[in-house]
């Protein structure tokens, strides 16, 4: 940009403000960015106790390496502006240069520029959501993005004012409300509700999902790390909404299997009592609290996989009927 | 466009009769319809609805279920509504048309007395709209205060966790409905047409219509407390909606309330802005302010409408039992979230875009320049208010709707920056080598930059669906919008109140109160909001009343903070009660040197605002040239324009100069 004396302070040479504001900008973004990096980001949330945890947390910090520079260059611009040409009342206003209403080469970089890195956000948060089978969040229904494990042990999570229970039809659709799962395995969450919207959110596993009442909303996670994890409802349910929430736990593949078996056995009886497994229950029309039955779409079916394998198992549970 | 010049026959005047014209007879003013006879016809028509309700929907089975009968509720808060309306007069002119009589003529008012009035002066409803923002504001922040409150321990409970939601509710449906006409009520009702040289507003009934459905709207959802309060928050998600109890009906009757004025708001701005233009007032003469309202305008009148829709699915829900939204019969609870949020999203724009235009009309003045990239800054106002209807998913991103269109609701949420990237650019640009004046408003102005940067950058992590995963629905998205709208429209609002006040109300604030209530207001403000975006991040979800042990020293401070918040708004009141009323000194007519066209009429603003239709001959924005034109001919008879070309270069580009006067556009008319 070319100097122009703007008629505000008149002694000595003007000097380059633009080049200052660059330096400025540029070494203190060179000395933040890496010390947030590194100092911070392992310890940002939510861990990395699952893949789509570790997912979070390293878009996380991406997502703040780029942001900070934002902020410290539009914060250094606005101090160095404020602090160089403030004025009291009185004495001539400055003077108009051709470029004081619009000047076309910045206008053009500043909108080049925004375009670029919201473009570039865009693709990295597309791949950073497609690639790990949807990042944690909810799928819905119908997964189109699902995980390239071939066994999956899929949790239901069923929410209702104001508690979360967990059924785990791979052992006899037994229910409990303390989440078991086990480590170095895919999980799908199958999360429904029986009466108004919840959300699951296990927090330390980087995964969120609503629980609509009627419908089956699956989320993938892979885990990684033996851990305690925080389930709470994060989507308003009523008055306990602030009380509804319980535990869980990533324990090792021998000890899950340990706890699942003796848990059905010895659940077998109420077992029998609670209605068949579905993906989804019709809660009672009386609204919360009431008992549930199956509005059965698709019976549960132990064979059923994700991803690569999806397509062969299908056609191979055709032939074999 | 050639815009007609012609001395607009019988619309020239509020209420379309000519001051002094006809011989009207005199009565009493307490005689007439005020205030007070709107609250007994209100009182009369609740208790009407209230039986006709109870006398044939005693026995439905949700009455049973909840011990209130939803179906009187509805009719109660309507009828009062209607009657308020009757009583207040804003029906009287609608029905003498419809039985086709004459309506009595307005009379122009001097007393205070017009201030309870259905006025249909623009500058008396905007005084109007100025203390029933300052009352909804300050009633959502007593309930905000409840609310932290209860935060200050994760064990100890000050409230049930019944009441507390109900708090929480309360708090945001205020404070939204609250903030759809924080500005566009009180700043725009009195500056728009002064600011595009008209007499006033297109409509000026249906101006005074939406400030008095907002009062409507205010009362109506208060009526939410005594009927037990509603347990849904702002976003009434069904099927909680149809499950809760009587206050759910005021939430949907008071939306529908407010709605039907922010609709009628919506096109009066917009008409105004279109027709009402004086000669010269090109669109890019137009005010970056009322640019910004032309934008919010479309949003008012397009994303409004589906809002009242979705709340009579509510109300037939709860009293017809319709199945909209009931699974089980038929109905989707995916329906809500999706009209909700088609209205909701564009509504948050509805919120920031005015403080945008507040912001740069102040920005120039205290800097002494033009605005820098006039037509960029207007152009991102329109880009956000088009983009501002494809985005609304991204608030269903983890509801499992649509899964896989989550790249493309991302892709458009994050394309927002962009035209939100170009206020920043405008302001950046105006700043550069300018002379900068630190009063009142200019802080508060640069305050909004700073606050919206923080709370623009924050939407960009809710807009990255795996970071989403984590921040949905917790506290950092409480943080995320209370930067947004606080941070922006309110600072905003503030921030255009010290400017404007001088010529609204002819006095001036005092300097020294209004310096600690921008500094306290600005650091508390901070102090108060940031830490929940680390509350949030660390895992609190939003509106619970319960959470980790480990997380009660942040809230504490946040809710220490948030006390000395809310007394930064004491030392407002103080200010204003001192300033204005008590020890009130005259405002000079110009106290900021601003070249805007609402300062060049004299204080107080006339009854007409302007003698004569003034003639533009300029942008507001000249600072910084000795001998730019003036921003307008205040002085010339617009009916001896035709004739003149008007004087220097400023004139050549407007459309009046020499033209004849047309009716309409090019002969569009012979269908």
């Amino acid at each position: 940009m070319p100097v122009q004396d703007a008629g505000v302070r008149t002694s000595g040479a003007e000097p380059r403000h633009g080049r200052r504001i660059v330096v400025m900008w540029a070494i203190a973004s060179a000395i933040v960015d890496p010390l947030f990096y590194l100092l911070a980001g392992p310890h940002m949330p939510p861990g990395d106790m699952t893949s789509s945890a570790a997912g979070a947390q390293f878009d996380f910090n991406v997502l703040t390496m780029a942001a900070l520079p934002v902020i410290i260059g539009v914060c250094i611009y606005g101090a160095y502006t404020l602090f160089t040409w403030r004025a009291s009342r009185g004495g001539p206003d400055p003077v108009m240069t051709p470029t004081s209403r619009s000047n076309i080469r910045i206008q053009t970089a500043w909108i080049g520029t925004t375009t670029v890195v919201v473009l570039s956000a865009f693709v990295f948060g597309t791949v950073e959501l497609v690639v790990p089978a949807g990042a944690g969040g909810a799928e819905g229904p119908q997964p189109i993005w699902t995980p390239t494990s071939k066994t999956v042990l899929p949790v239901q999570v069923i929410g209702q004012q104001w508690k979360f229970t967990y059924r785990y039809p791979t052992y006899g659709g037994f229910e409990t409300d303390k989440l078991v799962i086990p480590d170095n395995t895919t999980i799908a969450f199958h999360v429904t509700s029986l009466d108004v919207i919840h959300d699951f959110w296990a927090y330390q596993l980087g995964v969120k999902a609503d629980a609509n009442p009627g419908t089956d909303n699956v989320a993938f996670t892979t885990t990684r790390a033996l851990g305690k994890v925080t389930v709470r409802c994060d989507e308003l349910c009523g008055i306990w909404h602030g009380a509804m929430y319980n535990y869980g736990e990533v324990v090792p593949k021998a000890q899950f299997q340990q706890w699942a078996t003796s848990t059905e056995a010895s659940l077998v009886a109420a077992t029998k009592l609670l209605p068949p497994f579905a993906w989804s229950y019709t809660p009672s029309a009386n609204g919360a609290g009431g008992s549930y039955y199956p509005d059965n779409v698709d019976a549960f079916s132990k064979t059923e996989v994700y991803g690569a394998g999806a397509v062969s198992a299908k056609a191979a549970a055709q032939k074999s009927s | 466009m050639a815009i007609s010049t012609h001395e607009p026959v019988g619309v020239g005047h509020p209420g379309g009769m000519p001051p002094g014209g006809a011989a009207v007879r005199r009565r009493s003013a307490w005689l007439g319809q005020h205030m007070g006879t709107a609250a007994l016809a209100a009182v009369i028509g609740y208790t009407i609805g209230h039986y006709v309700g109870n006398s044939f929907a005693n026995g439905y089975e949700n009455v049973a279920a909840n011990g209130q009968n939803d179906v009187s509720n509805v009719l109660a808060l309507t009828f009062a509504v209607v009657g308020w309306l009757l009583g207040s007069g804003a029906l009287n002119y609608p029905i003498a048309k419809l039985v086709g009589r004459e309506p009595a003529p307005e009379i122009e008012e001097k007393g205070v007395g017009r201030f309870f009035r259905y006025s249909l002066d623009h500058k008396v409803v905007a005084m109007q709209y100025v203390i029933a923002v300052l009352l909804f504001l300050f009633t959502g922040g007593l309930l905000a205060m409840a609310v932290r409150t209860e935060l200050l321990s994760p064990t100890t409970h000050y409230f049930g966790p019944g009441t507390y939601i109900a708090l929480v509710s309360e708090h945001g449906t205020m404070m939204m409905m609250m903030a759809t006409s924080v500005i566009t009520g009180p700043i725009a009702g009195w500056l728009l047409p002064l600011m595009i040289g008209s007499r006033r507003m297109a409509f000026p009934r249906v101006e005074a219509f939406s400030l008095w459905t907002f009062i409507a709207g205010y009362m109506v959802i208060l009526t939410a407390l005594p009927y037990g309060g509603f347990p849904t928050g702002w976003t009434g998600y069904a099927p909680l909606q149809t499950q809760a109890s009587g206050g759910m009906d005021s939430y949907l009757v008071g939306f529908i309330v407010v709605g039907s004025g922010m609709i009628a708001a919506g096109f009066n701005i917009a008409v105004t802005i279109i027709n009402y233009r004086a000669p010269g007032m090109t669109w890019s003469r137009l005010p970056i302010f009322v640019w910004s309202l032309l934008a919010v305008a479309s949003l008012l009148a397009l994303a409004t409408p589906t809002l009242a829709t979705g709340c009579l699915f509510g109300i037939l829900d709860r009293t017809a039992q319709t199945s909209f939204f009931v699974d089980e019969h038929g109905g989707s609870s995916f329906l809500w979230e999706n009209l909700f949020w088609f209205f909701g999203h564009p509504e948050v724009y509805i919120m920031a875009l005015p403080g945008f235009g507040i912001v740069g009309e102040i920005l120039p003045v205290f800097t002494r320049k033009p605005l820098f990239g006039y037509r960029v800054g207007a152009a991102g106002m329109l880009g956000v208010a088009l983009l501002s209807f494809f985005v609304w998913q991204h608030h269903l991103f983890q509801s499992g709707i649509n899964p896989d269109m989550r790249p493309l609701f991302m892709l458009t949420t994050e394309l927002i920056s962009i035209p939100t990237g170009f206020i920043y650019l405008t302001a950046m640009g105006t700043l550069w080598k300018s002379k900068i004046r630190f009063e009142v408003p200019m802080l508060f102005a640069l305050a909004l930059y700073f606050n919206f940067l923080l709370g623009g950058i924050s939407g960009v992590y809710l807009s990255d669906v795996p970071v989403n995963v984590t921040v949905h629905g917790s506290f950092f998205v409480m943080a995320h919008f209370h930067y947004t709208i606080m941070g922006g429209l309110i600072f905003a609002f503030f921030g255009g109140l010290y400017f404007w006040l001088p010529k609204m109300t002819g006095k001036v604030m005092n300097k020294k109160l209004s310096l600690i209530h921008f500094w306290m207001m600005f650091i508390f403000f901070n102090a108060t909001f940031f830490p929940l975006f680390i509350v949030g991040l660390l895992g609190q979800p939003r509106r619970v009343f319960e959470y980790a042990q480990r997380l009660q020293g942040l809230n504490d401070f946040s809710t220490i903070s948030a006390y000395l918040l809310a007394s930064s708004f004491i030392v407002f009141t103080i200010n204003f009660a001192w300033s204005i009323f008590i020890d009130p000194k005259p405002a000079p007519s110009n106290p900021w040197d601003s070249l805007g066209l609402e300062w060049q009429v004299p204080t107080p603003v006339p009854f007409n605002n302007f003698e004569r239709i003034p003639l533009i001959l300029a942008d507001p924005y000249h600072y910084g040239e000795p001998t730019h034109t003036p921003v307008a001919d205040l002085g010339v008879p617009a009916m001896a324009l035709a004739g003149g070309g008007g004087g220097g270069g400023g004139v050549s580009g407007g459309p009046v100069a020499g033209a004849p006067i047309v009716d309409g556009e090019g002969g569009a008319s012979d269908v």
